[in-house]
């Protein structure tokens, strides 16, 4: 099952060719590009089509971002998760270096995308995707290839995230390191027409930015069950469980493996230690009521009723609740007991934006459109988009997940200092009820 | 961090390859490293400048990294076109790979196996070497994939210099991500050996195992793909194996983790104790709900993959449905893999939930996707059956919608649900017939059609019906067609009165005289005969019970599952095909052409036709890669044994779900072959063949030429029993046939299947069957020639001994009288190739007597004497064999034999 790509492309909007490398000689370019063009011109939408496709015997795996397609071709039985999810982080890599990655960053950069590509692929098989170390020995600055330039040792150590040497100055406080982490949890909510809860759940993820010299040996304490009953604890109440976690490739998965213990050497900069996911119910902490009323057929009616659903002594900001609206209404006419609403024709939707919404509170929000008198007649009822709802609720989680600790030791001896901030916010949050 | 490269894109003036030169030449470094710039900016938008080659290769013995890779840049894509002038560039590539710098020595080994041109690849050999045992990981990691790359340049070379050796011993290197490479180039070179290189034995496992805990996420898949190939020796093993593996679902990596479920899944297969095996299932489940959450490309993979897994493992993810459900913003893509499995993971329990999911789907926005949504209620009564009520209620309420594509597609899936669950549900059909006149595709008015004919007896009006239809029958398409006729034959069993009576005439009419299409006809004729004949005998075939179908749709045969979950992650698991359906392997000797068509995309527009081909295509390739169908891989020099063909006698009924898949063709070439169906029989098809023999392997070579209208496809062919029992080895494979093409194939073909009793013959019945035309039959003749096979030729004294021992009443005489033999040397020569071989040679008087041997499968032997006057005609041959009533065939042959 060994296999691996014969080419890698990148494409501008129409499908053409900006920049391809070329690893087999068995693929051609040409008619690669044939292909493809036809390819988005038949589909109108590219994104609806199959990421994977099969032409006259080559494999084609393609994603976009912005106005380009990273593209594989090849001959082989490769791996396909591990190409797509490598144009993933190719597109990272670009946007680490040219701040977005579109055509024109391309163009202005072709010289360092040659490169860059040589570096992370060889011979079709990824190679390496470390941003931050890459930018060590491959530099836009030209002037800076006059010096002599060695492969970071990171390139090929067991630790191939972080380089040795990072040094950190005391700053005005007199502390060298920090570490923040933020704990960031989305919920997930799916409710039918019904009102019924059908899907939840909750996607949590330790996001840290370390600024921390040498090489720091760190281990993080989490309220665990699982390792806090393993320890003998008393779990009363404060214990959490985890369904499945992932860790940023820092993490030694056989130690965890072994006794929990979520041991590390951190990259620099930031990054995602870990993300986890809890598929217990969760009652909405925004709940949305919607009454729809249609006057004969010239004008509709909206009632919305938004309830927060957590304790008063939390506060969600930035709440924006998105509802549908038929997409030939027009003469908005809106009152919100808070907040503001705009109706947003280019998505056939009504945007209510409540800065402040403190918990156990309802608000209100009546809207009236005029609808044309004559519709057409043989016309499809369209599916109704779901309500959308968007919210951030700071210092707290659903989950309950605490950081209990999180230690740091270098060999130098320095004191870190952890700083650790909660945030809950609403991630794909649809209600059917309209 | 942004550059401004896009001006060295701007120079297009008239002469700018003089002057590029010029800079190219120029004493200041800038202006030459400006000058390359503007060289790799016109390659990369496809202009020519391979003309710069020595201009460029001088810039490269330079000390700028920068400029260094770039000229290396320039030399991979133009060092073909300029093999001569890309030696120029091998004295700097092995100073380079010698050079203090790592980031030098590794660049020079890679782009040289990047090089592919021959002169080049022999000077690659030493400095691969010395990078192989360099001190530094990078060049190492480096040099270990230049491996690979060789290998696929020339295989020779990287064996006769023992570099596989070396690459083995890299496996055992103290840097990981050096391991994985070398793991990467030995799977890859393994796969295209095909012999045993890289044997993963239980020490490598467990040191690649350790190396796994410490290499980059990329190197963590190379690795655990190469593993899942170990076979574990016991249970225990395998346990211990997935207990280091485990670990690695942990791993933010989608692919590592769907690499690691590959394993685990592998070596479970050899886990006995329950415990073991439901705890793993335990553990596997979250990972893949999560990489639900990944990016939508990376869902689509994982989603395919569980499509596979829940077949052999059902349980993992039987309390997961729920996060299959579709969200609003999910690709198309997404939605259509999600809807899939949840019909897959639909039971008793969940059903009310899934089915209030499928009807809010089919009030989507994509037409596609909602009619997949109907099919999903559809299947998911065919499967359970005590929620078939509840399914058929919400198609019910789809239909009150009078959206007419969800009607139609109700009323097609409505039809399986009839035939799943007979006499069950038929009160509904009163709603159907309402939305009768809303059915515009041919699939929902025949199942319209068939309902009306099968339930004729309920629907009293089912004759009012059924006569709206009639009015347009010459216009409908086949399918309906043949639906109207078969539902008026049973309309008229079940109600023989007048009306009925009136609508089968015109049918009937219809169907046999004012049609072209062969099927309706020769469906028309049998309805007809057996209506005359005896109407008794009508009813038991047309009104038969028929079987009780089952929801069998995308479920994989079992061999194939194995293989593909083997596959996981892996393309062959994307496409639900096995690996050699699409891999394709192509030396790189197009690449010639293709470079020159590169020069000129600038200027030309692609021509229409090219286009169209194209197209044509790749719609086909990804709709059979969508149908996720086995196709049986076509092994013609391999006496296989004879696939079931089916009768194609049986077809007439219409069962004609029995197509045997067309496949790559085998080609043929060689002489003409004569017509044995010629076009003016065969309504434009022309069919000439010839058996012939090769390679030990008896063959029908087969010419098809299309001269009629429409294209033709679905070939199938059948032998009569014939003397040798030959009979086809293997399903014909025909391309589709469009108007005025031709396709010549070699069908493999085997003996002693069914042998004619009696005396042996020489004739060949055949049966020729298409998609759009009727049965053709022709005859051919067997020559015993390609019988004989390659191991005839007999010892002097065995032959003597052999014909001694033969009674004299196995010996046949025949004088060939028209028969010249001009050369002893050339009748020899022409009877070796045919297997008849030569033992000795006697003259008596003027005569040549010519001693030969011969056999026939299942080890007959035919001992032969021919006499014969050089340059007079006639030839006496005679035979001595245990089976004499093959003299006949035999004399048949040779005489054309030493005619031809």
């Amino acid at each position: 099952m060994a296999g691996a790509a014969s080419a890698l492309f990148l494409l501008d909007i129409k499908g053409r060719v900006l920049v391809w490398r070329d690893f087999r000689g068995d693929v051609s370019a040409v008619q690669a590009e044939r292909f493809f063009t036809k390819l988005i011109e038949k589909e109108g939408d590219p994104e609806s089509h199959d990421p994977v496709v099969y032409d006259n015997g080559v494999t084609y795996m393609f994603i976009q971002h912005n106005n380009v397609y990273l593209m594989t071709a090849s001959r082989q039985n490769c791996n396909a998760a591990s190409l797509l999810l490598f144009l993933h982080r190719v597109v990272d890599v670009f946007k680490h270096y040219f701040e977005e990655l579109e055509e024109e960053s391309l163009r202005d950069n072709f010289v360092v995308v040659y490169e860059l590509l040589d570096e992370m692929m060889d011979f079709g098989y990824p190679q390496y995707t470390e941003a931050k170390i890459l930018s060590e020995f491959i530099k836009t600055d030209a002037y800076r290839m006059e010096v002599t330039q060695r492969p970071p040792m990171a390139v090929t150590n067991a630790v191939s995230w972080r380089s040795e040497g990072i040094r950190y100055k005391k700053n005005e406080v007199g502390l060298a390191s920090y570490v923040f982490l933020d704990v960031v949890e989305s919920v997930n909510i799916l409710v039918n027409s019904n009102g019924q809860i059908i899907r939840s759940d909750v996607v949590g993820a330790l996001k840290m930015r370390t600024y921390l010299s040498g090489m720091p040996e760190c281990k993080l304490g989490l309220n665990d069950r699982v390792l806090l009953e393993a320890q003998g604890r008393t779990t009363k109440g404060k214990a959490i469980d985890l369904d499945d976690i992932k860790f940023h490739q820092c993490v030694r998965l056989a130690r965890f493996e072994n006794d929990r213990t979520i041991s590390f050497i951190p990259p620099d900069g930031s990054f995602d230690l870990m993300t986890y996911r809890l598929s217990t119910q969760v009652k909405p902490l925004v709940w949305v009521e919607a009454q729809v009323e249609r006057h004969s057929r010239s004008r509709i009616e909206i009632m919305v009723k938004a309830r927060s659903q957590f304790k008063e002594r939390s506060t969600a900001t930035n709440v924006e609740i998105e509802l549908p609206v038929p997409a030939d209404a027009t003469n908005p006419n809106i009152r919100t007991s808070m907040g503001s609403a705009n109706y947003a024709p280019e998505n056939d939707a009504l945007v209510w934006k409540i800065k402040s919404f403190p918990g156990g509170k309802e608000y209100m929000l009546r809207a009236e459109f005029s609808l044309p008198s004559i519709t057409a007649e043989e016309a499809a009822p369209g599916r109704k988009a779901p309500i959308r709802v968007k919210f951030e609720i700071p210092y707290f989680t659903v989950s309950g997940i605490q950081v209990r600790y999180l230690k740091i030791i270098e060999k130098s001896g320095y004191q870190a200092l952890p700083w650790v901030r909660y945030i809950t916010m609403a991630g794909e949050y649809e209600l059917r009820l309209i | 961090m942004s550059g401004h490269d896009s001006k060295y894109f701007s120079t297009t003036k008239k002469g700018e390859i003089p002057e590029l030169k010029d800079e190219l030449n120029s004493q200041y470094k800038d202006k030459k490293r400006d000058a390359v710039k503007k060289v790799i900016a016109a390659m990369t938008v496809g202009k020519d400048v391979s003309s710069l080659f020595t201009d460029v290769v001088n810039c490269m013995q330079t000390e700028n990294l920068e400029l260094k890779k770039l000229v290396y840049l320039y030399l991979i894509n133009y060092a073909k076109s300029q093999p001569d002038l890309a030696i120029l560039a091998v004295n700097t590539f092995v100073k380079d790979s010698q050079d203090p710098n790592p980031l030098i020595r590794a660049l020079a080994v890679r782009t040289m196996g990047c090089i592919r041109v021959d002169k080049i690849t022999e000077y690659l050999c030493d400095p691969l070497q010395r990078c192989l045992k360099d001190d530094d990981p990078y060049v190492r990691k480096t040099a270990a994939i230049c491996v690979a790359k060789l290998y696929d340049i020339n295989a020779e070379l990287v064996e006769d210099r023992g570099f596989l050796d070396t690459l083995k011993d890299l496996i055992s290197d103290n840097n990981p991500m050096v391991v994985a490479n070398a793991v990467a180039a030995l799977a890859e070179i393994q796969e295209n050996s095909g012999r045993p290189i890289f044997e993963i034995t239980s020490q490598t496992l467990s040191k690649l195992l350790t190396a796994l805990n410490e290499c980059t996420e990329w190197g963590q898949v190379f690795i655990l793909d190469a593993l899942s190939r170990y076979k574990a020796a016991d249970a225990r093993e395998a346990e211990n194996i997935v207990e280091r593996v485990t670990p690695r679902l942990q791993h933010a990596n989608c692919a590592v983790v769907l690499s690691a479920v590959k394993m685990i899944l592998q070596q479970m297969e050899l886990i006995t104790s329950t415990d073991v095996v439901r705890n793993l299932c335990k553990k596997m489940a979250p990972p893949l709900v999560t990489l639900l959450s990944a990016e939508p490309e990376i869902q689509y993979v994982a989603l395919r993959n569980i499509n596979l897994i829940v077949q052999r493992r059902p349980t993992i993810l039987a309390h997961e449905i729920k996060v299959f459900f579709c969200k609003y913003n999910d690709p198309i893509y997404v939605k259509m893999e999600k809807l899939e499995i949840m019909i897959k993971l639909a039971s008793d329990r969940n059903i009310d939930q899934v089915l209030l999911e499928f009807k809010e789907y089919a009030t989507e926005v994509d037409v596609d996707f909602v009619r997949k949504a109907v099919r999903a209620i559809g299947r998911c009564a065919i499967k359970l059956e005590r929620a078939a009520e509840r399914c058929i209620s919400v198609l019910l309420e789809l239909i009150k919608i009078k959206v007419n594509y969800v009607v139609q597609e109700a009323i097609i899936v409505i039809k399986d649900i009839f035939r799943r669950y007979p006499n069950t549900y038929e009160s509904i059909i009163a709603t159907l017939c309402e939305s009768l006149d809303t059915l515009d595709e041919p699939e929902a008015k025949a199942s319209m059609i068939w309902i009306i004919g099968e339930y004729a007896e309920r629907i009293d009006n089912a004759d009012e019906l059924l006569e709206s239809f009639l009015e347009s029958f010459p216009e409908e398409p086949a399918m309906v067609q043949l639906q109207l006729l078969t539902a008026t034959v049973k309309l008229f069993l079940k109600k023989p009165t007048e009306g009925p009576q009136q609508m089968i005439q015109v049918v009937l009419n219809n169907a046999t005289v004012e049609t072209d299409n062969p099927d309706l006809r020769d469906r028309a004729y049998i309805y007809w005969r057996l209506l005359s004949t005896d109407p008794e005998a009508a009813k038991d075939v047309v009104l038969a019970e028929k079987p009780v179908i089952s929801d069998d749709s995308n479920q994989l045969d079992p061999s194939l599952l194995d293989e593909l979950l083997a596959n996981i992650a892996t393309l062959s698991s994307v496409y639900h095909k096995p690996p050699e359906a699409f891999v394709t392997r192509v030396k790189t000797t197009v690449q010639r052409s293709e470079d020159e068509e590169y020069a000129d995309v600038g200027e030309t527009g692609y021509s229409d036709s090219a286009g169209r081909a194209i197209d044509s295509s790749g719609t086909a390739a990804t709709s059979s890669v969508n149908a996720a169908t086995k196709q049986p891989a076509p092994a013609p020099t391999s006496p296989a044994p004879p696939v079931a063909v089916p009768d194609l006698l049986g077809d007439l009924i219409g069962l004609d779900n029995a197509i045997v898949p067309v496949d790559e063709p085998t080609t043929a070439t060689g002489p003409p072959l004569p017509v044995l169906l010629p076009a003016s029989t065969g309504q434009g098809l022309q069919i000439s063949a010839q058996l012939t023999r090769r390679d030990g392997q008896i063959f029908y070579d087969m010419m098809f030429e299309n001269n009629a209208q429409i294209p033709l496809d679905g070939f199938m062919i059948q032998f009569n029993k014939n003397a040798f029992g030959l009979a086809a080895g293997g399903p014909l494979q025909v391309p589709q046939l469009q108007p005025g093409s031709s396709a010549r194939v070699l069908l493999p073909m085997v003996l002693f299947q069914n042998i004619s009793p009696g005396l042996p013959n020489s004739l060949l019945q055949v049966a020729v069957k298409n998609n759009q035309q009727p049965v053709w039959y022709f005859s051919d003749k067997i020559s015993l020639l390609v019988l004989f096979t390659e191991d005839g030729r007999m010892e002097r004294t065995n032959f003597l001994e052999t014909w001694k021992s033969l009674p004299d009443s196995n010996e046949v005489v025949k004088d060939l009288p028209s028969v010249v033999v001009n050369s002893v040397e050339a009748t020899l020569d022409r009877l070796a190739a045919s297997n008849m071989f030569f033992i000795a040679k006697r003259r008596h008087a003027n005569q040549e007597v010519l001693y030969l041997s011969a056999k026939i499968p299942r080890g007959t032997p035919v001992l032969i004497e021919l006499t014969a006057v050089i340059g007079i005609a006639g030839v006496k041959c005679a035979i001595k064999t245990p089976n004499p009533e093959m003299a006949p065939l035999f004399f048949e042959s040779v005489e054309a034999l030493l005619k031809g």
